[in-house]
């Protein structure tokens, strides 16, 4: 694709739950993936083809049972001690006894940043996503989709190299989710960070991706990856792109290749 | 949470609404019914002790524990904070150390294995049987016998509440932390113990209400001269009921007054809480 150093690299991981027990479960097999910085990489498949586990690997959640995963050319493990990970979960996971501002501060305390820096990030990242005026709220007093964008706004308060989303927007509505495709989108284009995003929605993968990683189940491996090469910036235009349509026929395509192969 | 937390909940709506305050004639609206409930109450006891012929020492008239109830009001009131100090003394003794065990407990995880049983276990035992053990041992008449029954009944419900508290954290909230790298002090100040606060503040809510109970009961077992428990067991003793059920009464109003001032600390020191949550918008 270029020149540049990949900034994640993955070979050969596998990952096997209960590893030597009657009950082992063979996760993920033989994983090979190299991704760029500043790329937008979907890892889509079905419920049990390991894309959480993939990112959980890669985030140093959890250790591989094989192969090697290495950030920026250092071990995961390493990765994440040099804070490189901004992650986000399905659920918005915001501490309750905590505001708007002081949940997207949480990691700044954390890193022992001082307290004038934590405030500024803070309100910078809730500009950010559109939340300046909600500082002060409580999480309870938010929507889904707000709550989600505060978790962005903290996942990216102190810079990551790498944003991890665990299908973040898998709890909204149709709508809603829309709306935070683009929002996720403008975020990418404007902090330039490296997304890893799983999902399970063909469409949603196919709009975010510069390209989509396609897996299958039992054990979960990678069936193929395909270049999403459509304009950028995407806006509700490209929904009813022709191009959009092929991309995702493409997509669904490969999928059902995973499930016969 | 657990049961009587929940029924607890609901008696807390009744004593504090969380709702914005209420306009005044409004909140009398709100307690009409209890209070008409009460004073019906009254008047149907008065008529049928009256009607009956029920003895004075059997069920004293509600008019005549009034009129005893003046009479008596500086002895029963400064028996009362004596009493009161003893429930308070042992229920901080109690409560700091169930709170220290519990961080220990949920620091190493082998203490909690070798603990939580034997807690378990006592928890469901009458301690105020050990009232005549303990007054034994630090003197009938010292308020230490008193509190140390008081420390023990309230260290049980604090200390379990508040290692579920520390451990029974939100699995996600627990990967964010280590995503930071954060270490396993931080992980405990910034989640383990602001998840832990509501456990520990429906622990010290039951504990007020068993602190005065623990103290008076205790003191049924023997006391000093100037304690409630002993003024009861005393008056009763020699047939004064009216005298009694006067105690009883400031007994019974000490034991709300403690549970609704943990209730207003709760408030003050959570304001997040979802008790709190007002549901307009």
């Amino acid at each position: 694709m270029n020149n540049y150093q990949p900034v994640v690299s993955i070979q050969s991981v596998s990952k096997v739950f209960n590893q030597g027990r009657d009950n082992s479960i063979k996760a993920l097999d033989n994983i090979n993936l190299d991704i760029q910085p500043g790329e937008f990489v979907s890892l889509l498949g079905p419920s049990g083809c390991g894309k959480s586990t993939l990112l959980r690997l890669i985030g140093d959640l959890t250790p591989p049972s094989n192969g090697s995963i290495r950030i920026k050319d250092k071990p995961a493990h390493q990765a994440r001690l040099d804070r490189d990970y901004g992650m986000v979960f399905q659920q918005a996971t915001l501490y309750d006894w905590r505001s708007v501002i002081k949940n997207v501060q949480l990691p700044l305390e954390v890193m022992n940043y001082p307290q004038d820096k934590r405030d500024v990030r803070a309100q910078e990242m809730l500009k950010l996503v559109q939340l300046e005026e909600f500082g002060k709220h409580y999480p309870w007093q938010l929507s889904g989709g707000m709550q989600q964008r505060v978790a962005i706004a903290r996942a990216l308060s102190f810079e990551p190299s790498i944003l991890l989303m665990d299908e973040p927007f898998g709890a909204l509505d149709e709508m809603t989710r829309e709306r935070m495709q683009l929002e996720v989108l403008r975020i990418w284009s404007q902090t330039k960070t490296t997304v890893i995003f799983v999902t399970h929605s063909i469409p949603e993968a196919v709009f975010l991706s510069s390209r989509v990683v396609v897996m299958s189940v039992r054990p979960g491996r990678i069936t193929g990856v395909i270049e999403i090469d459509l304009p950028r910036p995407r806006d509700v235009e490209t929904r009813e792109h022709p191009h959009f349509f092929e991309k995702i026929t493409e997509v669904r395509e490969m999928l059902r290749k995973g499930e016969t192969a | 949470m657990s049961q009587p937390a929940d029924l607890i909940s609901a008696v807390e709506e009744e004593l504090l609404p969380a709702a914005h305050p209420a306009q005044f004639s409004q909140r009398l609206r709100r307690y009409l019914p209890a209070i008409a409930l009460f004073i019906i109450g009254l008047i149907v006891w008065e008529v049928i002790v009256v009607v009956f012929n029920i003895q004075g020492f059997l069920l004293p008239r509600p008019s005549v524990i009034a009129s005893h109830f003046v009479e008596q009001f500086s002895i029963i009131v400064s028996d009362g904070l004596f009493t009161m100090r003893e429930a308070v003394g042992g229920f901080f003794i109690g409560s700091i150390l169930g709170v220290l065990v519990a961080l220990a407990t949920a620091r190493w995880a082998s203490i909690s294995e070798g603990v939580m049983p034997f807690a378990i276990a006592i928890n469901s035992t009458p301690i105020v049987a050990l009232a005549p053990i303990m007054n034994n041992w630090f003197g009938i008449t010292n308020p230490i016998a008193k509190m140390s029954i008081v420390a023990v009944i309230v260290f049980f419900p604090v200390m379990i509440n508040v290692v579920r508290g520390l451990t029974q954290v939100n699995p996600a909230a627990i990967e964010l932390m280590k995503s930071y790298a954060a270490g396993d002090f931080s992980v405990l100040s910034k989640t383990r113990i602001p998840n832990a606060l509501p456990y520990l503040f429906s622990a010290l809510k039951v504990a007020s209400t068993l602190s005065v109970i623990g103290a008076i009961v205790s003191e049924y077992f023997g006391g000093s001269r100037e304690a409630l428990g002993v003024y009861i067991s005393q008056q009763a003793a020699l047939f004064h009921f009216a005298e009694a059920w006067s105690a009883i009464i400031v007994a019974c109003l000490m034991g709300i007054a403690f549970y609704v001032i943990i209730l207003l600390v709760e408030r003050w020191v959570m304001p997040w809480h979802v008790s709190l949550r007002s549901t307009e918008e």
